[in-house]
């Protein structure tokens, strides 16, 4: 289980970065904490000619908050991202949610806009960015800025272009009176997950996300839905996603997490926002 | 002299300086020669396949390629495996013309590092035909399954029925039958250190030597020896210093070993090979798959009077050495620690197109105990009984006891052992605990089980499987010897070397203390010795580490030659103190005659005699330098004319019991509660009777709630990571309370008997019962499968909420692999986009990723083409079939392609509807199976990948025809596999 | 900025143990085989290649790293520190391999280099670490010997001994 070869290229700024990836073309991709990629590079499901490394670029692992937005740049492991201070005010549902991303050891090196980048469908980072209308800045020859919704196209697909790295990622900080919540399945803690949930409430106002079951984190809004009517709507938002069986879980199993989990997690987010 | 535990429980291990500071060597530590060649190997993606053709001539030129050997370079120079039971079939360590399981190595490149070795498989290229797998045990007994070895006609192995007892009388006279039949999965204890092999072969004489992590028994040497064509004495064999875990898996180091050897002599270059994860889980090997029916006639009380066994063993894809043996372990305890004195058994063994199997911690126990302790509670249940008293009414209550099959339980007391756990493991409170849980509407259970744990394994009992006619012929098998040597070097400093070939359990600290004991010194000044090297050492066909033997057998060779030695180095310390031998005393590193501590000598002195003064030595006396004592028990004998066989040396007694609720909102498997009572005869060393029982209590949780080697019904295997193949982490573990008692084995030099397999035996039934029992009140007896997964569980809790109305149902599934539709609609009319999919140039256009399209026939489209999801993208050779045409409106394709990381086969179902705008309506249906490495690594991504690639493919199809106007965004498609 | 080519050594300087190492490795090399096999420090362990198992976990710049998912050339400049760095000199052990030895939390020692490198990082980051916080970084391993237990209660013994010396120094 050793990688193919490849060319290696350390990045000094990200202009350089970004020239690199335009000229090598679809081959090139970047490396930052290489926690996904280093894996399939082993067992040869990955064959770039190109790895960029961007994790040596100036000022690429500086959190800053912006015009309301938290915003992570491209060097910023998890981890640093984790232990941030006021995450928990700025943007409770990360804090809720970044736990459930691997292990200690993997979000020591792995990176907030690689997972992004990655585009898994159990991502956890993913289905908050999507959760929340975060953003996603991408930096080709000019920058431009995407919703997350709009990000993710398929299961490992995106729409970045071949020659745009994600400079940034911005998630909207929490508002006053908002609760949010986060819950889990997976085979063992720290796995995929089979199916995640994330819940938003604001007054009546409910938003439920669901990772793990189609390609793409999914979104539901409900401008209210009282306690009579959740059993039904998860229900119905069950029937509606694309639920399929694997080796770890049936198609049923996930609809049924959809709706035990769903309620569990929106009944959290309503404790919180009360 | 008795061995004093008390000391001992203190001890810290011997072993643990080198281990805990990185100095400790492994396999892939050790230094190896100048111009040493690194093997990678090409395995099959196939299930089951004829190899057509190999070309491996641009491996061949890749620089730092030094060789490229396939099966028939192999045969060359070795022979297949010997097969334990006389069948004509040829066990290679490598295909030769057919491969049969996915992952078995087609062809070994030797190159300068591991690096390019891996770049050259890239470049084989291997044409096969894939022929029908077999997967399923029951169907590959069908008269009309496909066969895997011609040679054998058949894919049954090994039948054989027994009798003991007078079972038919028993079940007529008994007023009840119930019977279970259970499915055991595949699964493996997965050490985290892989196999390796490091193999020279000399030409000029001394034949073969090879290094690798090999676990005994060595009674697997003379199976080597053969396949390479030498005499056991030009195959030398060696360990490394430490190996990382092995709990019988390593056993299946051999035909690597085999491989390498012959790979070094065809080079005629020093060969090293590290065996990665990826491989270890698909090809190494795996536990035995069972099916197993078992009836019991059963008396108003619960009182079992007979048992009708039926198996049905699933070996893989050979019946490899040293199997048939996971069925034939457990013959002399079949009826586990029930006094139960009729007993029918019916045992099949069957080939099918999956991994072969071999040794596997519990070694055949977790099979027989899960069907013997589910059919108990399913007694309770019908007879509406208290599971506790079915048990302790069938409970063995004499010992020495002679089972019906042929063994002799040499100890134990079940009915205290029983007691004891149920009082100090404090089961009421269980009780009171699901009540109350009950009361709450949560789902809770108990479980129950026992276990019997044999050890010190007969080497006859394999011969079981042969008919007494056939064993008549070629001659009684028995024993269990056991060596030690103990050496003392010119210094008097005392080095033991021992025959258990240990891979972390500790040998060398018990040992040193032992001998320690015997001869007065400190533990730390004993040297043990555990690397095994053939050339060298006392060794038998029974040595290595298996079958727990190592604290009943080679630990009484050791306590065996220490007394020895011990004596003879009285009457050396006797003549120079002017005493009696038997008045000599060892204490604190000198000797002196009993009642004069003043008047001593240092034991150096006495120890050193032998070499400096061998003329001082009493006149009758040998010189003292080394004492090997060769341990044999006499009561492991051949089977009888009858089939009585005693199987193993000694019995454990275990005991469990648990409670587990099942979690409402995740369908989880929570253990709350787990006891576990252990008599394994008399402790020497607490702590590390502790750590195996908790070690085998991890690895049974796994095998209860997390892992499986699962294959698809094609025979593709699904759980090549550690991701898919999920090994419990510390969060998954629950709490453990250890219990014992302690009746010492009167049959072993030490008393005690083996502890480190028995909870792989009795932990994955006890969780089951539980499972069992929560899920009683509302389904009464049910039938489960293990691992007991969520979804699993999901099936039998409350029916699903029903769909919204206008819910469109998915399309039918063919229960095999990939399956999905869609449609799209397009303005180009049916003829336009007929002409485009017939046309290779434009086709060429379309396919994503295509880098050419030719239509070799008029039926037949092949292309190269680069598919990928995201970063996984793989180059594969495309072939396509064209049939049931029937233009401008539909047409099936049926297609295969075959890359680097794996195969695919599939079919789809092409239909163009006219709209009345002129334009089309694309729909398609596909039904595909994908095998090999992207299968075994990528499943989760694959229904995706499919989905994405085909959904591609049409929108450029609508593209290409003249503008998409709307695609469905949503595709159905599932992934079928047996649901 | 350098475009280092696939097929050739590239050489690589970094600090292994505190001790600065120049060697070289093609970019495609994995920092697991590079400090095994070129650097010759063995004691770091290589059990999956896919960042599941935590065998080969080393520390990097003061962050904990799977080696086998990081490759040489990302750690050139860089700071790496492996199970042989841990005793505080040679035939000695550390609190935490101590405890280790005295509560049998490991037996093949096989995954063990790993652990101690995680364990080692959390007690020296967060000194007042409790089970939770142990367990925690301890379900980034897998072990299959001991069944875990008696690593968890060696490490909350290592941690209490390590706060006992912090407040006496």
């Amino acid at each position: 289980m050793k990688p193919a070869p490849f060319d290696y290229l350390r990045a000094g700024t990200v202009q350089e970065a970004q020239a690199a990836l335009a000229a090598e073309g679809e081959g090139a991709r970047v490396i930052a904490g290489g926690q996904s990629l280093v894996a399939m590079l082993n067992m040869r499901l990955a064959r770039p000619t190109l790895l960029v490394d961007v994790m040596h670029v100036a000022g690429g692992a500086e959190i800053r908050v912006e015009r309301g937005q938290l915003v992570v740049p491209f060097a910023v492991r998890q981890a640093a991202l984790l232990n941030r201070r006021d995450l928990l005010s700025e943007v409770p549902l990360l804090a809720a949610a970044l736990p459930w991303v691997g292990h200690v050891q993997t979000r020591a090196r792995g990176t907030v806009c690689g997972s992004v980048a990655h585009a898994d469908p159990s991502a956890e980072i993913a289905l908050a960015l999507v959760a929340l209308d975060g953003t996603v800045h991408l930096r080709g020859r000019r920058a431009r800025r995407l919703p997350a919704a709009e990000f993710f196209t398929g299961m490992m697909q995106t729409a970045a272009r071949p020659d745009e790295m994600i400079e940034a990622v911005s998630f909207p900080l929490s508002q006053e009176g908002t609760g949010h919540a986060f819950n889990e399945v997976g085979i063992r803690h720290g796995d995929f997950a089979i199916v995640s949930v994330a819940a938003i409430a604001t007054g009546d106002r409910l938003r439920l996300a669901i990772g793990g079951v189609n390609d793409t984190p999914l979104v539901r809004d409900w401008s209210s839905l009282d306690d009579r009517q959740v059993d039904d709507a998860l229900n119905d938002l069950a029937w509606s996603l694309d639920a399929r069986d694997d080796l770890h879980a049936t198609a049923r199993y996930r609809r049924d997490l959809v709706r035990r989990l769903g309620r569990k997690t929106i009944k959290e987010a309503r404790q919180c926002a009360a | 002299m008795a061995f004093d535990t008390k000391t001992a429980d203190v001890e810290e291990r011997i072993e643990d300086g080198a281990l805990l500071s990185g100095s400790a060597q492994f396999i892939d530590d050790l230094p190896f020669a100048v111009g040493t060649l690194h093997a990678a190997i090409l395995r099959s993606p196939h299930a089951h396949a004829s190899i057509v053709s190999i070309d491996s001539s641009r491996a061949r030129a890749l620089p730092g390629v030094a060789a490229v050997i396939d099966g028939t370079a192999l045969a060359k120079v070795s022979e297949p495996l010997m097969v334990g039971v006389k069948i004509p079939i040829k066990c290679w360590p490598m295909a030769v013309d057919r491969a049969r399981y996915v992952g078995e190595p087609v062809v070994v490149v030797l190159a300068e590092d591991r690096y390019v070795a891996e770049d050259a498989l890239d470049l084989i290229e291997v044409t096969y035909t894939p022929l029908p797998p077999v997967i399923d045990p029951e169907a590959a007994l069908d008269v009309n399954a496909y066969v895997l070895h011609e040679e054998l006609e058949t894919n049954l192995g090994s039948e054989r029925t027994f009798r003991y007892g007078d079972p038919e009388s028993a079940r007529e006279a008994a007023p009840r039958c119930i019977a279970v039949k259970v499915r055991y999965p595949r699964n493996s204890c997965t050490p985290m250190e892989t196999y390796g092999v490091l193999a020279e072969y000399d030409p000029h004489g001394t034949g073969y030597d090879v290094q690798a992590n090999f676990q005994g028994p060595f009674s697997i040497h003379p199976v080597i020896a053969r396949a390479l064509k030498v005499p056991g004495s030009k195959l030398r064999l060696r360990t490394p210093p430490n190996s990382g875990g092995s709990f019988g898996v390593k056993q299946g180091v051999f035909p690597y070993i085999v491989l390498m050897a012959a790979c070094a002599r065809i080079a005629a270059r020093p060969v090293k090979w590290i065996e990665d994860r990826l491989e270890h889980l698909t090809a190494s090997v795996s536990a035995t798959n069972r099916v197993v029916e078992l009836q019991a006639a059963v008396e108003p009380d619960g009182r079992v009077t007979a048992l009708f066994w039926d198996q049905i063993e699933d070996v893989g894809a050979y019946l490899r050495a040293p199997e048939p043996a996971t069925l034939y372990r457990m013959h002399g305890n079949l009826c586990g620690a029930y006094d139960i004195a009729n007993l029918s058994v019916r045992n099949r063994i069957v080939m099918t197109n999956k991994t072969p199997t071999g040794l596997n911690r519990g070694f055949g126990g977790p099979q027989i105990y899960f069907a013997l302790e589910r059919l108990m509670q399913r007694i309770a249940q019908e007879l509406e009984l208290d599971p506790l008293d079915v048990i302790r009414r069938n409970l063995i209550s004499a010992f020495p006891y002679r089972t019906a099959s042929g063994t002799t339980y040499d100890s134990g007391d079940y009915v205290r052992a029983f007691d004891v756990a149920l009082n100090d493991g404090r089961y009421g409170e269980l009780l009171s605990r699901r009540d109350q849980a009950r009361a709450e509407g949560r789902l809770y259970g108990i479980g129950l089980t026992t276990a019997v744990e044999p050890s010190v394994s007969n080497m006859g009992y394999l011969s079981t499987a042969l008919t007494p006619a056939q064993r008549a012929k070629s001659g009684p098998k028995n024993g269990a010897l056991a060596a030690a040597t103990i050496s003392l070097d010119p210094v008097g400093s005392v080095t033991v070397q021992i025959d258990s070939v240990p891979q972390g359990q500790g040998h060398q600290t018990v040992a040193a203390n032992l001998v320690s004991g015997v001869l007065g010194l400190c533990s730390k000044d004993v040297r043990v010795v555990a690397e095994f090297d053939t050339a060298k050492d006392a060794w038998s066909i029974a040595a290595g580490n298996y079958s727990s033997r190592f604290a009943a057998s080679t630990l009484s060779a050791v306590q065996l030659a220490a007394d020895r030695l011990r004596h003879r180095l009285s009457r050396i310390a006797a003549a120079q103190l002017n005493g009696r031998p038997e008045d000599i005393v060892f204490a604190g590193g000198r000797v002196h005659l009993n009642g004069n501590p003043e008047a001593s000598i240092s034991f150096a002195r006495i120890a050193s005699a032998s070499h400096w003064a061998p003329g001082t030595l009493p006149d009758d006396m040998e010189p003292v330098v080394r004492e090997t004592a060769i341990w044999s028990p006499e009561e492991l004998a051949a089977p009888t004319g009858e089939d009585g066989i005693n199987s193993s040396l000694c019995h454990s007694f275990i005991f469990d019991f648990c409670g587990v609720e099942i979690d409402a909102v995740s369908g989880q498997v929570r253990v709350d509660r787990y006891v576990t009572m252990h008599d394994c005869g008399r402790v020497l060393h607490a702590g590390m009777v502790e750590g195996q029982i908790r070690g085998a209590f991890a690895q049974a949780i796994g095998a209860s709630l997390f892992e499986e080697f699962a294959y698809g019904p094609d025979g593709a295997f699904l759980a090549g990571t550690f991701a898919d193949y999920p090994v419990p982490t510390v969060l998954e573990i629950p709490t453990l309370d250890i219990l014992h008692i302690e009746t010492p084995s009167p049959l072993t030099l030490t008393g005690a008997k083996g502890v480190g397999e028995g909870n792989c035996m009795s932990t994955p039934v006890c969780v089951a019962n539980a499972v069992a029992d929560a899920l009683a009140p509302k389904c009464g007896a049910v039938d489960l499968v293990l691992p007991l997964t969520p979804a699993r569980i999901a099936e039998f809790l409350d029916a699903e909420p029903a769909a919204p109305e206008g819910y469109q149902p998915a399309a039918p599934t063919t229960g095999k692999g990939l399956t999905g539709r869609g449609r799209a609609k397009v303005s180009a009319s049916p003829q336009a986009i007929w002409d485009l999919l017939m046309d290779p140039e434009q086709l060429a256009a379309i396919i994503p990723g295509a880098h050419g399209v030719s239509r070799p026939s008029e039926d037949r489209f092949s292309a190269d083409v680069t598919l990928g999801v995201g970063p996984v993208k793989g180059r594969y050779k495309v072939d396509v079939a064209l049939s049931e045409l029937d233009p401008p409106s539909s047409a099936l394709l049926t297609g295969r392609a075959a890359g680097a990381l794996g195969m695919g086969e599939g079919t789809g179902r092409v239909s163009l509807t006219a709209l009345p705008d002129g334009g089309t309506e694309i729909a398609y249906e596909y039904d595909a199976r994908v095998g090999g490495k992207v299968a075994s690594v990528g499943g989760r991504l694959l229904d995706g990948a499919a989905r994405i690639v085909i959904g591609q493919f049409f929108t450029a199809l609508g593209r290409r025809a003249g503008g998409q106007r709307t695609l469905f965004a949503r595709l159905f498609g599932w992934i079928g596999g047996g649901k | 900025m350098r475009r280092l080519i696939a097929d050739q050594t590239h050489s690589i300087s970094l600090k292994l143990n505190g001790k600065p190492v120049h060697a070289e490795a093609e970019p495609r090399m994995l920092l697991s085989d590079f400090i095994r096999h070129v650097l010759g420090a063995k004691g770091t362990h290589v059990g999956c290649e896919h960042g599941v198992c935590g065998a080969c976990t080393v520390r990097m710049d003061g962050g904990l790293a799977r080696s086998c998912l990081t490759l040489a050339v990302q750690a050139d400049g860089a700071e790496i520190e492996t199970v042989e760095h841990l005793a505080p000199e040679p035939g000695s052990l550390s609190v935490l391999q101590n405890s280790f030895r005295r509560h049998h939390a490991l037996q093949c020692g096989f995954c063990t280099a790993g652990i101690l490198m995680s364990l080692d990082t959390l007690l020296r980051d967060h000194p007042e670490a409790g089970e939770t916080e142990i367990r925690d970084a301890l379900a980034g391993h897998l072990c299959r010997c001991t069944g875990y237990e008696p690593i968890v209660t060696a490490a909350m013994e290592a941690a209490e001994i390590l706060q006992k010396e912090r407040l006496n120094a």
